[in-house]
Formats: structure tokens, C-alpha cells, sequence
């Protein structure tokens, strides 16, 4: 029976995983929340703080997009490190690229 | 030869991919950021040009469409075809809703005068000149992400209508998700940094 149609190893690699609809519809709500929120602070003049509070709602907002609608909370350590070091380099480019532009 | 498809190895190439998109993205969000903390006043005056209302309506729409997504990607894996099909169908209509809102605004701008190399701009103040060249090319290049979603997404939605993609196979239908989702993702940073400057 090599080769058989079941492949315990194979079904492993792509598991049937799947978020219920409410799951779903409930971060649908949570995004729509966090876009009220960011609206609704940038009507209030904070300074330079206004730019750090949208960029750290947006990153909360984002999070919840990368966690759940792309399922990347229960993906295996291959994507997990491989998207921690995307956002790794991507963080060296942000802090070189200003580290330059302001000591010039 | 038959060889089992692989599944998980067709969503890593994927992610690769996007990870190149997160970089060319971030790519163009750094020179906003540079921009934005040497010309922060013009930034402020040239962000009170765009209509809120729009961007919000448009996040609205994005957000709804990778909601719809993400269902049609549940339905497949439970058998529910005719549920991923409507997904589907309502996240390729958020899209379109998208791209002719961004039509109307994009055409509202260049009536009065806001496109690149514009006399209005060339002859204002250097950093509203930068804020909307940023503006054009970062909406510019989100747009024609839209259309390659949208076209992924209407590829999908044949396949699964002619049973192509199924609830054992359907890496495609994955994969098209994760690109609406990036797309959605990109615009979730956009939004604030365009429309919400004050």
C-alpha cells in the first residue's frame, strides 16, 4: 500500500484550519472600531504625538488583518520567522535611512 | 509520475512574494516619513485637500471586502460553496466601488489643478508639491494592486464556480486572499498618513 491516497505527513503540511465566520466578523467589527478611533483622534491636535498615535492604531489594525484574515497565528515557525525578519529588515532600512537624513 | 501538490509550499512562495511587497511599500512610506518630518507644515495644509470622507468610505469598503474574503476562504474548507462564491463575489464588487471612488477623486483633484508637474504645484510650496507626488504614486501604485487582486480574486471565483478549486485543493483561492488582505493592509497605512494629517 506505498503511496496510498492517505498521507498522514501530507494532511499535517496543509491542515484544515479555518476561522468561524462570527470569529471573522467579530475582527471585521474590531477593524471598524480602530478606524472610528484613528478618525476621531485626528480631530484632537496632540503635537507631533498625532503621527505616532495613527501609526500605532494603524499597526494595531494591521495586526489584526495579519493575525487572523491571513491566518498567520497559526502558522507554522517557517512563516513566522520568515515574516518577523521582512519586518526585521524593513525596520533596519526605517532607523538607517533616518539615522542618515538626520545627522547630515 | 503522479506527485501530490504542495500545498503549504505553494503558500510560502506566497508569502516570499509579499514579503518583496512589504519591502517596496515600506520602500515608499520611508520617503514619506523623510518628507514629512522636513516639510511638516505643508504636509498638514496639502493633507486638508483630500476628502476624508471618501478615504474613510473607501477603508469601510477595503475592510468589508477582506472580511468577505476571508469567509469565502472558511466556506471552501466547510464544503459551503455557494457562500465562498458570494464572498467572493462581494469582495470583487468592494473592489470596483473602490477603484471608481478613487476615479471620482483623482479626477476631482486634477480639475482643480493638483496633478503632478501641475502649474499649482510647481509653483507652490516645495513640500505640497512632495505630499501629493507621494500621494500619486503611492494611491497610483495601491490602485494597480487593486486591479491584480480583483483579477486574482475573479480567477478564483471561476475556479471554484467550475469546481477547480475545491475544499481539498484550493491553494489559489489562498493564496488570492493573502494578496486582497495585503492590499487591505497597505491602505490600513495609507489612510491615517494621507487623509489624517492635521
Amino acid at each position: 500500500m506505498k503511496g496510498g491516497s492517505k498521507r498522514p505527513n501530507m494532511e499535517k503540511s496543509h491542515q484544515l484550519h479555518f476561522l468561524e465566520y462570527r470569529t471573522l466578523f467579530f475582527i471585521f467589527l474590531l477593524l471598524l472600531m480602530f478606524t472610528g478611533i484613528t478618525v476621531g483622534v485626528s480631530y484632537i491636535d496632540l503635537g507631533r504625538l498625532n503621527v505616532w498615535v495613527s501609526l500605532l492604531i494603524a499597526s494595531i489594525k494591521g495586526s489584526l488583518v495579519l493575525l487572523f484574515f491571513m491566518h498567520m497565528k497559526y502558522e507554522g515557525r517557517t512563516l513566522i520567522l520568515s515574516f518577523l525578519g521582512t519586518i526585521f529588515f524593513l525596520f533596519i532600512m526605517i532607523s538607517f535611512t533616518f539615522w542618515d537624513v538626520s545627522f547630515r | 509520475m503522479h506527485s501530490q501538490p504542495d500545498e503549504s509550499g505553494k503558500k510560502l512562495g506566497m508569502w516570499l512574494f509579499l514579503y518583496t511587497e512589504i519591502i517596496l511599500f515600506g520602500g515608499l512610506f520611508v520617503l514619506y516619513a523623510v518628507y514629512f518630518s522636513t516639510y511638516a507644515h505643508d504636509f498638514k495644509e496639502a493633507g486638508k485637500e483630500l476628502n476624508r470622507l471618501l478615504g474613510l468610505l473607501n477603508t469601510v469598503i477595503l475592510l468589508f471586502s477582506s472580511f468577505a474574503v476571508a469567509a469565502a476562504v472558511t466556506a471552501i474548507q466547510k464544503k459551503e460553496k455557494k457562500t465562498a462564491l458570494a464572498g467572493l463575489a462581494a469582495a470583487i464588487l468592494c473592489g470596483l466601488i473602490f477603484l471608481v471612488n478613487k476615479y471620482f477623486e483623482w479626477g476631482h483633484k486634477i480639475e482643480g489643478g493638483i496633478y503632478p508637474n501641475s502649474e499649482k504645484l510647481v509653483s507652490g510650496p516645495h513640500g505640497q508639491n512632495m505630499f501629493f507626488g507621494l500621494y500619486y504614486v503611492i494611491t497610483g501604485l495601491h490602485g494597480i494592486h487593486i486591479i491584480i487582486g480583483m483579477t486574482l480574486l475573479i480567477v478564483s471565483l471561476i475556479f471554484v464556480q467550475r469546481g477547480k478549486i475545491t475544499f481539498e485543493r484550493f491553494a489559489l483561492l489562498e493564496n488570492s486572499g493573502l494578496y486582497w488582505h495585503l492590499v487591505d493592509l497597505i491602505w490600513i497605512f495609507i489612510f491615517p498618513l494621507f487623509y489624517l494629517i492635521i
